[in-house]
């Protein structure tokens, strides 16, 4: 059973300590939903958990593997805050060079994976031509094609339409029920099952 | 194909559908150069002695300005935090943007130069100096540049700091491009300079990439 474990972990922006001593363990199939007000350091979190910025003290590892390690990032998948994509490519253009920084999949379904999250038609679409709901849309249609095990989604519903969040929602459970688990921070409501909560 | 590969055409094809973000710095390469005639004098030998200078000194500004673009895009679409958390090697994505940037840049001033070395009177000899010049130092230009441009990634508005940090890196390569094409003029052994830019670009070459990975991840901090 895959399991990621968070000890101790303490994190600094400044003068302001975020955080302090947090720890806890995650196993596969499991959500967690990170909650706190603006500025509590949820998304200081995540990127700690990426690997994008240093803990000032504690240790994190999946299965094993250390953060920063080539498996560990091979086995997370981080959606942060901007959708990740350049105007002047088009949809599937930039899903190929994402999938090719975040996954090892040889030949990738993007066509299927743009039609699972209602962007049809849309994959010759240059990014500067859609909404912002739409852009971060082709951005979590990552999640329907990354073989992650460790899915940590920085405010994945911002912008997406009950629809959005719904098909969003769905796949998180299906993720947790193949064996994945889930990280989000996201301040709406939502409704998956086995949804744990810390707040910072 | 290889990430290095993905990464070169990627950027390749963004400058292509966007001209304007790597014509604009050519443009002011080949103008300031061709304003020099019509403000000092269009004697040709006073033309001749001070052209390696000219066209060196606007190179290295043109360069300049087009760094600031290097990551900044990518950085404020969030391209680059996928990039650093990948699990290729962050270096060799990063030599891959310096290519591009090298490829967009310093390659057409090289395909340029004998144009305007023609319109400053440089004799045929002096042209084909300042093309291998041109060509050693051009991708030390980028490589160096892409330090500076990875260290202040997340500062808004950094040319004026972009500039001092990087500017003083340049100049030994500047001293030693311009003595090659002027002692050519005359003449005289260019094997020094020659050398001494080769090293530097083989130097540059191997370290550049690391260094830039290494201040990328501190400014994604």
């Amino acid at each position: 059973m895959s399991k990621l474990s968070v000890n101790n972990l303490s994190c600094q922006r400044g003068y302001n300590l975020l955080f302090e001593d947090l720890s806890f363990e995650l196993n596969s199939g499991e959500v967690l939903r990170i909650s706190g007000q603006n500025g509590s350091g949820k998304t200081s979190l995540l990127k700690i958990i990426a690997g994008l910025k240093s803990p000032e003290l504690g240790s994190i590892a999946f299965e094993q593997s250390k953060l920063n390690s080539e498996k560990y990032q091979l086995e997370t998948l981080y959606l942060g805050h901007y959708a990740a994509l350049s105007s002047e490519l088009s949809c599937i253009e930039n899903l190929e060079y994402l999938t090719n920084l975040s996954t090892e999949i040889i030949s990738p379904d993007f066509h299927t994976a743009l039609e699972e999250i209602g962007l049809k038609n849309y994959e010759y679409e240059l990014a500067r031509n859609l909404s912002a709901g739409q852009k971060r849309r082709i951005a979590l249609s990552l999640l329907f094609i990354s073989r992650s095990k460790v899915w940590l989604l920085d405010e994945p519903f911002t912008s997406l339409d009950s629809d959005g969040v719904k098909i969003i929602e769905n796949q998180i459970e299906k993720h947790c029920a193949s064996g994945g688990l889930c990280i989000l921070t996201t301040h709406q409501d939502c409704n998956i099952k086995n949804l744990k909560e810390i707040s910072l | 194909m290889n990430i290095f590969l993905i990464t070169l055409i990627r950027d390749l094809k963004m400058a292509f559908r966007n001209p304007s973000s790597f014509l604009n710095p050519l443009m002011f390469f080949v103008i300031s150069i061709s304003l020099f005639p019509i403000a000092i004098s269009p004697n040709a030998e006073t033309l001749m002695t001070i052209a390696p200078g000219i066209i060196w000194v606007i190179t290295m500004l043109s360069v300049l300005l087009s760094l600031n673009s290097l990551f900044h895009y990518d950085f404020d679409n969030g391209v680059l935090e996928q990039i650093v958390i990948s699990h290729h090697s962050l270096p060799l994505v990063l030599l891959a943007k310096t290519t591009a940037h090298w490829i967009l840049s310093g390659l057409p001033i090289i395909l340029l130069s004998p144009l305007l070395g023609i319109a400053l009177f440089l004799d045929s000899k002096s042209i084909y100096i300042l093309v291998l010049t041109l060509c050693l130092a051009t991708p030390c230009l980028s490589l160096i540049g892409s330090i500076g441009a990875s260290l202040v990634v997340s500062i808004k508005n950094s040319g004026m700091l972009l500039s001092l940090l990087i500017l003083p890196l340049y100049i030994p390569i500047l001293i030693f491009a311009t003595s090659a094409v002027s002692q050519s003029q005359f003449n005289l052994s260019i094997n020094g300079q020659l050398y001494f830019l080769g090293s530097i670009l083989i130097f540059s070459l191997i370290s550049a990439p690391f260094i830039s990975a290494v201040a990328l991840r501190i400014s994604m901090e």
